[in-house]
């Protein structure tokens, strides 16, 4: 290697580089967790903000607090925001910081792609929100439904901000897709076999090949619309033979393995918090983790369960309402599972177990309504009314973030070495739980009535008042709520010690054998592993008997003094941001009006430069 | 254990390279974007409104010509990978860059066809089969540019350590863009317009002799089996790539040119 000159473009900085180009150059799978989570939350306040719009302005009947075009605007944001920008990037968060820890490695595969992930993804979240300042936010609803996208009947460049911030969130998902599946399938600690790896890690890659498989296909579809608005293409207009209902199939064929991108990390999570405060093993393993695969793999099977009402016919719609009622086979298969790990367990009240167990039962509320309406007649009553939007939350919110906070309380310690504060944590937990019932539940009868969804108001004298009023309020709370959570974390980063150990919960995987938070290259020596939840065999050997057959050798490993100076990591590099902020500013060049190709070009100049730097940094030093 | 790097490739959980596993689950999303392009195709055939049609326009002789002009490219490619892995060097850049410039012929067919399609009339705003039509092999256009992209570089940029070197890479990077600028001025192809035949011919062999010349002066002796393996690696990446892009073209070229060259005017 050393007769070999690189090119070099920007020195690659050495192991620390302080303050903010610390965070900018940083490759750490740790640090890249940080900042999507910290991103996320900042993004979830603005898709909250979002939310208490809609909210008020549906308090009472006839409401003009937003101007019908406003409100469009406005739930197509709440909508594109909570799912591309809040709770991918959570799961994110967790997949980054959870992965390496979990499989007992020190990093994941490509440490560079994965920072360019994060910065893809930031620069796109900017870049469709970058739409409210020209005052044309995307109008369309978050499945952008052609023709209403097309130019004759959507002149302004919102659904252009749109089409493109979501190519380049795309992008972002698929290369944290590819990073994280070679990680998981390659990267595993010695003997941590398939069959051994934490359910977590197992709907992590469930979940990225979801990622990978399902983000071509929108990928194309965003071309095509972007095509057709931009240099007068025909995909989708009917007039010239293209056809409305392709990008109906295109963007659910995306669509709806997308749900279960963002419904299985938070069942991972809830996966984990369970056993550990049972003290006893997830029950049937192999049966969650199949049923997981099977949920991913059905979930290709289903997509035109979005689209009953568009008249596919009676045999199109009768083999999808089979193939999705049979999804409620495998996650009701979870759901027992999730009982009967806690059946009989020695349990710990902690917030972190009651938001997983409030998880699991708005899942079922969630689930059966969405068992509903995987009924074609049934459905035609309940499309495009409440009652969907009854259903996506409970899954969405009582599942997804419900899971995901369990996660945040139950790793907390891990990631800071700081507890949150329980007692405020008991009130964050009963206020949402509260509030989220309270606000979305009424929604179910509204629906059933009729109320249909997006549209800007209601008229007077339809019944529906009290129960929007109602709903409302519980969003206010649900507000309150978070300002609490807000409050938990400001109050134990400045008053809560660092009083972390290694395992503050007696847990199971192997990321609780390091401290906390964990040093930068994670492990002093890589662990072997030898049973499902090793580290809980080595802290308890006596119990490896009845449970894993093998003999019970397993000890717990000395902690050989080992010489941290020997631990390569790789050094940070200033590449992924600028091939981020490159794609980025090349991508905005495209926006009429806004953009320009000037800017493309600018954009193309970064992010060629940032490509040939990146390709030829020496890998260390 | 205790040293191995987070990112070195020497210990993998199946003993797959990294990047090489990487490629494939690359790939597999890839098969996913063209899979949708094509089925987009396939949904709207004989759906134009408008001509001109597949059945005026389409011509399957010049086509499989280039057809087989990018198969044999994946030739050159297994060539240039096995002497790579032979230690022979020389011979490996040579089959690479053969491999890029194979690619790059079938480039200038697909200008040429493009450019043509054009002249009689089909845009893709003409019609949706234009509309499907262009996207689909536009974008496989794209994908065999970058792979061109790829291999030039690996074809030209290994070993370049000393000035002389480095120069004579740039060099022959000129000459390519000499010899295409040459190939862009003659009549079929038609791109820089009005230049005299003598004077495209002339252009394109002085591109095609300073290649020659350039890479004949950059040869390097072949390398040790030790140092081998990183370019082996690399050549390999790309070519999985490249024989993908290659596949992808079959399925293009039996969908539009062998399926529906018959398609004409809808039966209304």
């Amino acid at each position: 290697m050393t007769t070999i000159s690189y090119p070099t473009f920007i020195r690659r900085p050495n192991e620390y580089v302080s303050g903010i180009w610390g965070w900018i150059t940083t490759v750490d799978h740790k640090r890249i967790g940080t900042l999507y989570g910290v991103t996320a939350f900042l993004w979830f306040l603005v898709g909250g903000i979002e939310a208490l719009l809609i909210r008020l302005q549906l308090a009472q009947p006839e409401s003009s607090l937003l101007s019908p075009e406003v409100y469009n605007q406005v739930f197509t944001m709440h909508g594109t925001t909570m799912i591309f920008l809040v709770i991918m990037p959570l799961s994110a968060a967790f997949f980054n910081w959870l992965v390496p820890l979990q499989i007992g490695a020190r990093d994941v595969a490509f440490p560079r792609l994965n920072a360019f992930s994060f910065w893809a993804f930031l620069f796109g979240g900017i870049l469709l929100n970058l739409s409210w300042l020209t005052g044309d936010a995307p109008n369309a609803g978050w499945f952008a439904y052609a023709p209403n996208t097309e130019v004759p009947y959507n002149p302004r460049n919102g659904v252009t901000y749109w089409i493109l911030g979501l190519q380049l969130l795309g992008i972002a998902s698929l290369a944290a897709g590819f990073n994280f599946l070679t990680t998981i399938i390659n990267m595993r600690a010695p003997g941590m076999s398939f069959m051994k790896m934490p359910v977590f890690i197992w709907m992590t890659a469930v979940v990225n090949v979801l990622i990978v498989l399902a983000f071509p296909i929108i990928t194309v579809a965003l071309i095509q619309l972007q095509f057709d608005r931009l240099y007068g293409t025909h995909f989708f207009n009917p007039a010239m033979g293209g056809d409305p209902v392709m990008w109906q199939h295109m963007f659910w064929l995306f669509g709806h393995p997308e749900v279960y991108i963002l419904i299985l990390p938070a069942m991972g999570i809830v996966s984990e918090v369970l056993p550990t405060f049972s003290r006893k093993p997830i029950f049937g393993y192999t049966f969650i983790v199949f049923s997981g695969i099977a949920i991913g793999f059905l979930g290709w099977f289903v997509w035109s369960h979005h689209m009953f009402t568009v008249g596919l016919g009676p045999a199109a719609n009768s083999a999808f309402a089979v193939s999705t009622m049979l999804i409620a086979v495998p996650t009701g298969v979870k759901i027992f599972n999730w009982i009967g790990t806690l059946w009989g367990g020695s349990i710990k009240i902690t917030t972190s177990l009651l938001f997983a167990v409030a998880f699991i039962g708005m899942f079922v509320i969630g689930g059966l309504s969405g068992v509903t309406h995987a009924s074609p007649p049934s459905d035609a009553q309940q499309q495009d009314t409440y009652y969907v939007v009854a259903h996506f939350h409970y899954v969405l919110f009582g599942g997804s973030l419900l899971g995901l906070w369990s996660g945040i309380y139950y790793w907390w310690p891990k990631f800071t070495g700081r507890f949150l504060n329980e007692r405020v944590g008991y009130w964050h937990f009963g206020l949402t739980f509260f509030a989220f019932n309270l606000t979305f539940f009424p929604m179910h009868w509204l629906g059933l009535d009729g109320m249909p969804r997006r549209v800007a108001t209601y008229p007077e004298g339809m019944g529906w008042d009290i129960s929007n009023l109602v709903s409302t309020i519980g969003s206010l709370m649900l507000g309150v709520a978070v300002i609490v959570f807000i409050y938990n974390v400001i109050y134990s980063n400045l008053r809560m010690p660092k009083t972390a150990s290694n395992d503050p919960w007696d847990g199971r995987t192997l990321e609780w054998s390091i401290p906390s938070p964990p040093p930068h290259y994670n492990f002093d020596a890589i662990p072997e592993v030898k049973y499902r939840d090793d580290f809980w065999y080595k802290k308890y050997p006596e119990l490896a008997h009845d449970t894993h057959g093998g003999g019970s050798d397993s000890e717990i490993q000395e902690n050989h003094e080992v010489d941290h100076a020997d631990i390569h990591m790789p050094d940070p590099s200033y590449y992924p941001f600028f091939l981020g902020l490159g794609l980025a500013i090349m991508v905005g060049g495209f926006i009429p009006f806004a953009g320009h190709w000037v800017v493309c070009a600018i954009g193309l100049v970064i992010f060629i430069w940032s490509f040939l730097g990146w390709s030829y940094e020496p890998v260390n030093g | 254990m205790s040293n191995i790097a987070a990112t070195e490739d020497h210990y993998t959980s199946t003993g797959v390279d990294n990047r090489k596993l990487m490629m494939w689950i690359f790939l597999g999303s890839d098969c996913l974007f063209f899979g949708s392009f094509i089925a987009t195709y396939l949904v709207y055939r004989n759906r134009s409104l408008a001509g001109p049609y597949p059945n005026e326009i389409l011509d399957i002789p010049i086509t499989t010509v280039s057809t087989f002009v990018l198969l044999m490219s994946s030739l050159a490619m297994v060539m240039g990978l096995s002497y790579v892995q032979q230690g022979r060097q020389v011979l490996g850049r040579y089959w690479t860059l053969a491999t890029a410039l194979l690619g790059m012929v079938f480039l200038g067919f697909q200008v040429y066809e493009f450019s043509h399609f054009a002249h009689i009339g089909l845009t893709p705003r003409t019609n949706i089969f234009g509309t499907t039509f262009f996207t689909m092999t536009g974008f496989h256009g794209a994908h065999v540019t970058f792979g061109v992209i790829w291999l030039l570089i690996l074809a030209f940029s290994r070993l370049a350590s000393s000035f002389k070197q480095k120069m004579l890479i740039f060099a022959s990077f000129i000459s390519v863009i000499i010899a295409m600028a040459g190939l862009m001025m003659t009549e079929t192809l038609d791109v820089i317009p009005h230049m005299p035949f003598s004077l495209a011919i002339s252009v394109t062999i002085i591109g095609i002799l300073g290649v020659i010349a350039s890479l004949y002066m950059l040869r390097v002796p072949d390398t040790e089996p030790a140092k081998v393996s990183k370019e082996e690696e690399n050549l390999e990446l790309a070519g999985l790539y490249w024989h993908f892009v290659d596949i992808v073209w079959i399925v293009i070229f039996t969908v539009v040119y062998l399926v529906s060259a018959k398609d004409g005017a809808p039966l209304l």
